[in-house]
């Protein structure tokens, strides 16, 4: 029951005014972010984490932490009303969402999935707040190697579950944990990889750059070239009777939707999972145990439900490892850990113990950040309507605009811009020859932490490797990341044991 | 789509090598007693980048993955797409010159003109709004100076009234 108070005195913090204010800014702000086709959580919190100096460290995380909640809302509603997913996490919402739109139920499709997202919300934020002591505890009995450990293990689930080509994931892997180490060594303090003494890089590559370089201006340009035409908006209008009939229609789904948390939430604390494959399952479930599932597909109010419940879970469980342990299940996370940093805020067990209110300040708003993201949401639909039809040019080119200002603004250094301008480009190509793009973002945050650790626990041992495999929580990661690291090599053999026999017969 | 595929191998190849040429300046060896050294770091993950993207380059002359499809799917979308890195390179380019805010204007307007084909009322609107929210959100509220370049005395007005 200690949570209980912990929680009490976060809502202290969570309910001052400008804080209320700051989660209404940011959940509305949200979800026009994530409801324009292409902009989701990622991009929403890259572009304005360098805009949030305006405010005290807290609120300003509590700000980001808004925006995250309120574009996993708006995701949903341009999948519903323009058929193109807000972003990836929002995909299994066209499947039922689209249909049910062009039968004219776009009001009702639009409810189902902000109160959809609503449950998603509270029944994964139920299930942080029990699990975040307890996880921040045994998190306290890491050393250096168990860190390492337990990145390395980051790293591997994306190799044996990203989905990802196997190959290009390590090289992906690999580039953002050496743009990591770029500027001062942190043992000797020497300058590395300054490529010819250019001053610029002596402070090292802020994850920040790398950040507004590919979620925004590779993304603006990904999205001039696949949404050249402007699609057709469906019009949603809204009446009492679709919000008693929504309300009436989710009273009967609480199984699926209780699943789909639950389920999200698990899924989304896996760094290479995350809110995508956590919604997709939940519809595929909704769908197998469904009594009628030849509706789905075709505008069954359950199939816009179950993908919503889960993705909004799968955000609330991407935090906890990333608050708890320090590492960031997503890459929304791992932007949200880096703004922490910047703020001197180190995530991981020891802000449990030093930055009590903090924690529990943002704790605490994730709940009022979930209740004003669904009265928001249904309060704010004929908006939504009105600023889908605004002009892709207009939005890149606002998009623009903020990537150079606000990679600018947090060194003031005209090297970060240009940087942004070549990450942007090479992001693009790399995204269009299918590079997945979350695990650099996520290696360049960790690579400090990475190194640090690993070169840290082999100083305690004067250089014996051994550490880590005789320390029980670090071989037990370790043991995972191999099998993790082996599962592409297994499929792979699997598939060629299974072809061998085919000639023969 | 496979030519583009071997071409952003051959990159990241050259890329890698590049990398490793630069960390050798420190110590790329297990130091006795200590651990890697401080160039170990980047030398050897820079080496496995190099074996990942040679193996990436060969298996694209053994199995064709992605032949037939295209890299760019709509080849009318590329001189955009150009156009667009190059007005957004320009501006940055001209920031230390003409300052930030002309700069942002002229992209703005040549932007909205000619990518996006929209009315002058919107154009004037969002090129002459958004340097002035800029300078209030940055310069007053957040206390971040902007380069200005040789526009600089014409904000010396501005700075009396607001510092």
């Amino acid at each position: 029951m200690e949570v209980l108070g912990l929680l009490a005195d976060g809502f202290a913090t969570s309910l001052t005014p400008l804080n209320i204010l700051i989660v209404i800014l940011g959940v509305t702000a949200g979800l026009f972010i994530g409801a324009m086709p292409g902009l989701g959580s990622v991009n929403g919190v890259a572009l304005v984490l360098p805009l949030t100096f305006i405010v005290p460290p807290t609120s300003a995380i509590i700000l980001l932490a808004a925006i995250y909640y309120g574009a996993m809302y708006g995701g949903a509603v341009s999948s519903i009303l323009l058929g193109i997913p807000g972003a990836s996490t929002a995909v299994a919402t066209t499947f039922d969402g689209r249909p049910m739109a062009l039968q004219g139920k776009a009001g009702l499709a639009l409810i189902a999935a902000a109160v959809a997202s609503f449950v998603g919300g509270t029944i994964s934020v139920l299930l942080f707040t029990a699990f975040a002591a307890p996880l921040a505890e045994l998190a306290l009995k890491f050393g250096p190697a168990e860190e390492f450990a337990l990145v390395l293990l980051a790293f591997t689930t994306f190799v044996g579950l990203g989905g990802d080509d196997t190959l290009k994931t390590i090289v992906m892997i690999c580039l953002g944990l050496v743009l990591s180490t770029v500027g001062l060594d942190m043992i000797s303090g020497q300058p590395r990889l300054v490529f010819g003494d250019i001053p610029g890089f002596y402070a090292g590559i802020s994850f920040l750059v790398l950040a507004i370089g590919v979620y925004g201006v590779g993304e603006v340009l990904y999205t001039i070239e696949t949404a050249r035409t402007s699609p057709a908006v469906s019009t949603a209008r809204l009446r009492m009777r679709d919000l008693v009939e929504g309300i009436r229609e989710m009273n009967k789904m609480w199984k699926t939707m209780s699943f789909g948390s639950v389920l999200g939430f698990f899924v989304g604390m896996l760094p290479a999972a995350g809110a995508t494959p956590a919604s997709l399952m939940s519809y595929g479930l909704a769908r197998t145990f469904s009594k009628k599932p030849e509706t789905f597909g075709k505008g069954n109010i359950e199939g816009v439900a179950a993908p919503e419940t889960a993705n909004n879970a799968a955000s609330t469980g991407s935090l906890l490892p990333m608050l708890t342990l320090g590492i960031p299940g997503s890459p929304t996370t791992a932007l949200l850990l880096g703004g922490m940093v910047m703020w001197g805020l180190m995530p991981g067990p020891m802000l449990f113990i030093e930055q009590k209110d903090f924690v529990w300040g943002l704790i605490s708003s994730l709940y009022t950040a979930n209740l004003a993201a669904v009265l928001i949401n249904i309060a704010l639909i004929p908006l939504f309507v009105w600023a889908l039809r605004m002009p892709f040019s207009v939005l890149c080119a606002m998009v623009l605009v903020l990537c150079i200002l606000g990679g600018f603004a947090p060194s003031q250094k005209l090297h970060d811009v240009w940087l942004i301008a070549g990450f942007g480009v090479a992001g693009y190509l790399l995204r269009k020859a299918d590079y997945p793009l979350a695990p650099l973002v996520l290696a360049l945050v960790l690579g400090p932490l990475m190194e640090k650790s690993f070169r840290q626990a082999l100083i305690s041992t004067q250089g014996d490797p051994m550490i880590f495999f005789s320390r029980p929580l670090s071989a037990t990661f370790m043991v995972l990341a191999a099998i993790f690291f082996a599962l592409p090599l297994l499929k792979m053999l699997r598939q060629r044991l299974s072809k061998r026999p085919a000639p023969a017969e | 789509m496979l030519a583009a595929d071997r071409l952003i191998a051959l990159a990241l190849m050259g890329l890698s090598i590049y990398f490793m040429w630069h960390a050798k300046a420190l110590p790329i060896g297990w130091v006795p007693n200590a651990g890697p050294g401080g160039g170990a770091f980047p030398f050897w993950l820079s080496a496995i980048m190099l074996a990942a993207s040679t193996l990436i380059l060969l298996r694209s002359f053994v199995s064709h993955p992605h032949e037939g499809e295209k890299f760019f799917p709509d080849a009318d979308a590329i001189p955009q797409i150009a156009g667009v890195v190059g007005l957004f390179v320009a501006t940055i380019a001209v920031i230390p010159f003409i300052g930030t805010y002309l700069a942002l204007m002229a992209f703005l307007f040549i932007y909205l003109k000619f990518f996006g084909h929209h009315g002058w009322l919107l154009i004037g609107i969002l090129t002459l709004a958004t340097p002035v929210v800029v300078f209030f959100f940055f310069e007053v509220t957040l206390k971040i100076l902007l380069p200005k370049g040789w526009t600089e005395p014409f904000f010396f007005p501005l700075y009396a009234m607001f510092f």
